[in-house]
């Protein structure tokens, strides 16, 4: 009877792991449909190709590398289907970690509900980076951030390896939930330095300085994709609690989702009405991206706050990405989604907001995992933009740009009809 | 024998058409178009910056009448299409040589 009810919290567990990674697979629709909704109609095309294809492309790497580099696993997942001693090896597990213990699951569905992370990472970059960067320049990026890069500093951090044998974060009192900074932040890192050394969309910062806007062409594409994250966020954090077969884990995963939810609602809410006092208007982009601001800022820890905190701690969110926006515009740091905002900037909140509600972690612990997480992604990535910028370019040529780079990189136009409309 | 082009604001349209149809006005034809005026466009704010819409959605229609009902066409468009705000339009008014209906052949004033 034991063994049976063993093989059931053994189910349930694998199958909460493996919805919860569908849920954040579907994030990879959202990325793309906010990225094509913020960008101009000419530029529709190639940013979703980017976005298909770097989620594939994270898939494959992370398949064959990734996640041996990250979990000490094997090439290409060898073995990774268990063996004929998979049940009495589980069972084994399960009676040791009892009820109250670890997770135990397939390590199949650990591999795809850890897949799904890499490509939400590599997807905060392509809308940094739109309307002006080569297709496949960015992405031979994504084999190197998602087949090393990323893996890297998700080895000492969820795998809680050292870092170069130099010193140990977990140790440090480093916790960062489901990836304020370990997915959202290195996203922001990556697509940071890319833009750096891309440079700005033309038009977007007149000589005299000022700024210039550039509109998006489908604001309820952009809507839709917000919701589409929201949504597969829950899988995000939820999925993270790791365990669903027992009553304290069902509490933990419940209130992650009500936290989630609540501070997505916070972030949105300060950014509009941040917008309506700043500008005199309900910006909907800014709401949009005050949204996912605060699900950033509640990622690091959507376990211990109350429902009220995970509100407040949204709101701090989804303040900070509008002033983020505008302090990147100021230094003529052109993002067309506002991802490094919502991402970075959010991120670290997210991961200097942990010790608030969890005592188990210290805030130089968090800084010193966010400087780690920063450091390492910026620095490589800057490497791989500045290898590929000397060996094949990273930008569209300025006529290809005017054009539009679904012509010149997909030679296919998302509207045809509206030809005209440039 | 007249024709008379108006630019307008688009949600005048209606008010303008009944307000001809009430003078016996037979037809008319519409176009929308984008154009500025002494207000030259205007600027909008998106994500906290600044840009400019140099031309702004009108509607342009245009009557052909007998010279008998300009009074009362230019009367009717100018009260319709009003709202006191910049940027309500103008209209133009040129003298028509000659008017052909394509199905009879009818011309001049009986083929208005």
């Amino acid at each position: 009877m034991e063994n049976q009810i063993l093989e059931l919290q053994y189910a349930m567990d694998t199958f909460y792991f493996l919805v919860c990674g569908a849920l954040v697979m579907w994030m990879a629709a959202g990325f793309a449909m906010l990225e094509a909704g913020l960008v101009r109609s000419k530029n529709t095309t190639e940013i979703l190709t980017k976005n298909v294809a770097l989620f594939a492309i994270s898939c494959i790497m992370y398949l064959v590398c990734g996640y041996m580099i990250m979990y000490d696993g094997a090439f290409m997942l060898s073995g990774i289907a268990g063996g004929d001693t998979i049940v009495a090896d589980a069972l084994a597990a399960s009676a040791e970690e009892g009820f109250d213990g670890g997770a135990v699951y397939a390590g199949a569905s650990d591999f795809f509900f850890q897949v799904v992370f890499v490509a939400t990472a590599m997807s905060i970059v392509s809308g940094a980076v739109a309307e002006r960067m080569k297709l496949w320049s960015f992405l031979i990026f994504a084999v190197f951030m998602t087949g090393f890069i990323y893996p890297m500093e998700g080895s000492w951090t969820w795998n809680g390896a050292d870092v170069f044998g130099l010193y140990n974060l977990g140790e440090l009192g480093f916790s960062d939930f489901a990836g304020s900074g370990i997915v959202h932040m290195a996203g922001a890192a990556a697509a940071l330095s890319g833009v750096l050394l891309l440079g700005s969309r033309k038009g977007k910062y007149a000589a005299d300085g000022s700024v210039k806007a550039i509109p998006g062409a489908n604001l309820p594409l952009a809507t839709l994709g917000t919701f589409i994250l929201w949504m597969g966020w829950f899988g995000f954090n939820g999925g993270s609690v790791l365990k669903l077969g027992d009553i304290a884990s069902s509490n933990s995963v419940a209130m992650v989702f009500l936290n989630t939810n609540a501070a997505a609602a916070g972030g949105l809410v300060a950014a509009l009405i941040l917008a309506r006092v700043l500008f005199g208007k309900a910006d909907l982009t800014m709401a949009l991206n005050g949204a996912l601001a605060g699900l950033v800022a509640i990622t690091a820890e959507p376990s211990t706050p109350t429902p009220a905190l995970a509100t407040l701690f949204g709101a701090f969110g989804g303040v900070l990405v509008v002033f983020s926006i505008l302090a990147l515009d100021k230094l003529k740091i052109d993002d067309p989604v506002g991802a490094i905002s919502v991402h970075g900037s959010c991120g670290l909140l997210g991961l200097l907001l942990v010790p608030l509600t969890n005592d188990g972690v210290s805030f130089s612990g968090q800084i010193i995992g966010a400087i780690t997480i920063f450091g390492w992604v910026f620095v490589t990535s800057g490497i791989v933009w500045f290898a590929l910028k000397a060996i094949m370019g990273i930008r569209v040529t300025e006529e290809e740009e005017a054009e539009g780079v679904d012509l010149s990189e997909c030679g296919m136009e998302a509207y045809p009809e509206f030809a005209t409309a440039k | 024998m007249k024709l008379v082009t108006a630019i307008i604001k688009p949600f005048k349209l209606d008010d303008v058409r009944e307000a001809l149809s009430e003078i016996g006005v037979q037809g008319i034809t519409v176009t929308e178009v984008k154009g500025f005026g002494r207000q030259k466009g205007h600027t909008e704010l998106y994500r906290g910056a600044e840009y400019v819409v140099d031309f702004l959605p009108k509607v342009k229609l245009e009557v052909a009448i007998g010279a008998s009902l300009l009074d009362q066409t230019l009367e009717a468009i100018t009260k319709a299409a009003n709202t006191g705000k910049i940027g309500d339009g103008k209209i133009f008014v040129t003298d028509l040589t000659q008017i052909i209906r394509i199905r009879t052949g009818e011309t001049g004033e009986e083929a208005v």
